[in-house]
């Protein structure tokens, strides 16, 4: 059983891994630096497959993609929230962190006990005795967290074009300006 | 027919496409920096991919430069040899990314930018379609030539009147933020309209576009015209595509009367808290930071020495020029010295404190007054450490009288 970690709104990426912890690509440097600030217990207690549970706008701020690093480097697999910002987003689904869109998400307790559904996109919340139906992805976000990251997709299709489906409309026609 | 973002983006994809539409869009501009570069390096040695359009990829030196640590100067070195390797042609160290990318002339009007940073929007000031996004992504751009994104819907901000003496840009946008809030922007563009909006300086353009991220903006959007033009004549910029919104469909449009702004302040720690500064003046104040890509301009400094000229700073207070261009016109017009002989301790174009990393860390408890575009707790150092925001003319004044200040008090 997973355990929920639970956070208010506009997490920002600073409190996620403030920029005095980011000069650095190492994983688990990184993870040490998770929420070191916003809830320093955070990292000595969170075990693998728990979930991060946060209300509107997580993610909030800087592009740094190292905040989803720090993340994923502490074992947590998913991020359920009422609400992300784009940059986050993009750089969890491009990294295969899961966030799951939910408008109930904020009433989920700091420490219940959950159980994650990812494939069907359920999150079931044991304590609080209720299923979450989440968001699905939009249609291109699918293909990438299908593939597992957006460097999968593009390395199986060549290209992020090569990998269109119809919800990209008519075929790219690359006019590259000289 | 549509909004700015749509018609930028139709012509870029030789179609029309609509807001929501989910798009494949070719690149013309890819940036990194300091910090985000070797993530950007690590993917594309895990894609094994050469940079398809080298000399349309920019790394820029600005967020630790000078590296102020060991970890900074490998970060650095790592970006050095992934500019050597892929035979990136734009290796800049002359200041902040947003600000030295059009001084070099490489943003044109109607260019879709994707960077490697968040204030990337800034670049929507020169009528291109700039975004922020991280190094994944930017790493498939550097690779492939293109990203892919939703065509975002537009909240357009119409611009009324002139503004009153005392207030700037930076007070516009905050107000604007105020009203639209901190995530009610997010994944939408915004762009700024009105018979105001065309009079507003190239510089005041980039301070408005650069903070529509912290409404959640995907974008911030000028429509380019003649003072674009002119801004950019001789840096060497690619052609203009110069294009503006057609019968466009807004998903709504917020009107601001310049003529009843007043100076204001964005308290701790959240963007979208501005009031009038007059509601807080006298507030005690430790720091006072002017500089960034929100307002670290040639103007910013004419605002600051013309207030500081003569007079001397009753706070500890920090200036750093958003590029060697801004540095070395503000030499040459003498604001430089101004600010120095007030006592203010002028450093090296870049992004200065605004990250908490050097030039200026504040320690626990202390209150910064600055013109930076984030007030997130603890960002220039300690946890506890509180950042409000200001305009350039604010800070100047506050750095005066060593507590937050109206302008129009020291006049």
């Amino acid at each position: 059983m997973a355990r929920a970690w639970r956070f208010g709104d506009f997490v920002n990426t600073d409190q996620i891994i403030p920029g005095r912890y980011n000069v650095t690509t190492d994983r688990s440097e990184l993870g040490r630096a998770c929420f070191i600030e916003l809830r320093p217990d955070f990292t000595s207690s969170v075990r693998a497959g728990d979930l991060i549970v946060a209300g509107e706008d997580f993610g909030c701020g800087s592009s740094r993609e190292h905040a989803v690093i720090a993340i994923l480097a502490t074992g947590v697999t998913a991020v359920l929230a009422s609400s992300f910002a784009r940059i986050f987003y993009r750089n969890a689904i491009n990294r295969g962190l899961a966030v799951l869109e939910c408008s109930e998400a904020a009433e989920v307790e700091d420490g219940a006990e959950v159980k994650l559904d990812l494939a069907r996109g359920r999150v079931v919340d044991c304590t609080g005795g209720r299923e979450l139906l989440t968001r699905p992805l939009p249609l291109f976000a699918q293909r990438i967290a299908g593939h597992g990251g957006v460097l999968e997709l593009v390395r199986a299709h060549g290209s992020l074009n090569g990998a269109c489906g119809p919800e990209c409309g008519a075929p790219m026609v690359p006019r590259h300006a000289e | 027919m549509g909004t700015l973002a749509e018609e930028i983006l139709s012509a870029r994809l030789g179609r029309p496409v609509v807001a929501g539409e989910t798009v494949v869009v070719p690149v013309d501009v890819v940036m990194s920096h300091d910090t985000t570069t070797a993530l950007v390096a690590e993917a594309m040695d895990d894609l094994g991919r050469k940079v398809a359009r080298p000399e349309r990829g920019v790394v820029v030196f600005d967020h630790i430069t000078p590296a102020a640590t060991v970890a900074a100067a490998q970060q650095q070195q790592r970006a050095r040899e992934f500019v050597a390797q892929q035979g990136i042609a734009n290796l800049l160290t002359d200041g902040i990314s947003h600000q030295v990318l059009p001084e070099h002339g490489l943003v044109a009007p109607g260019d879709v930018v994707v960077g490697a940073d968040s204030h990337t929007v800034t670049l929507g000031a020169f009528g291109a379609f700039a975004t922020g996004m991280g190094s994944t992504d930017v790493a498939v751009a550097y690779a492939t030539g293109e990203s892919w994104l939703r065509v975002p819907s537009t909240l357009a901000v119409r611009l009324e009147g002139s503004f009153p003496p005392a207030v700037e840009a930076k007070d516009l946008i905050l107000e604007i933020v105020r009203r639209v809030g901190s995530a009610g922007a997010r994944y939408q563009a915004v762009e700024y309209i009105g018979g105001a909006a065309r009079e507003l300086s190239i510089g005041d353009r980039m301070t408005l576009c650069n903070m529509a991220v912290e409404m959640g903006g995907k974008a911030g959007i000028f429509a380019a015209d003649d003072r674009t033009l002119r801004w950019l004549e001789g840096r060497g910029s690619r052609p203009a595509r110069v294009l503006e919104a057609r019968d466009p469909e807004y998903l709504r449009v917020e009107t601001v009367e310049l003529d009843r702004l007043e100076p204001m302040v964005a308290t701790s720690p959240r963007v979208d808290t501005g009031r009038p500064v007059s509601e807080l003046a006298g507030m005690a104040v430790d720091q006072v930071f002017i500089g960034t890509c929100t307002n670290g301009r040639l103007a910013d400094f004419a605002t600051a020495a013309a207030l500081l000229r003569g007079r001397q700073v009753a706070v500890r207070t920090v200036a750093v020029p958003a590029s060697r261009e801004v540095y070395l016109a503000a030499l040459q017009a003498g604001y430089i010295e101004s600010l120095v002989r007030a006592g203010v301790a002028v450093e090296s174009p870049g992004c200065g404190p605004c990250l908490g990393r050097h030039k200026g860390v504040l320690g626990p408890g202390e209150r910064a007054v600055t013109t930076m575009s984030r007030n997130f707790r603890g960002r220039m150092g300690d946890p506890s450490s509180e950042i409000y925001l200001v305009s350039p003319a604010t800070a100047a004044a506050t750095a005066l009288l060593g507590r937050l200040a109206d302008p129009r008090e020291v006049a």
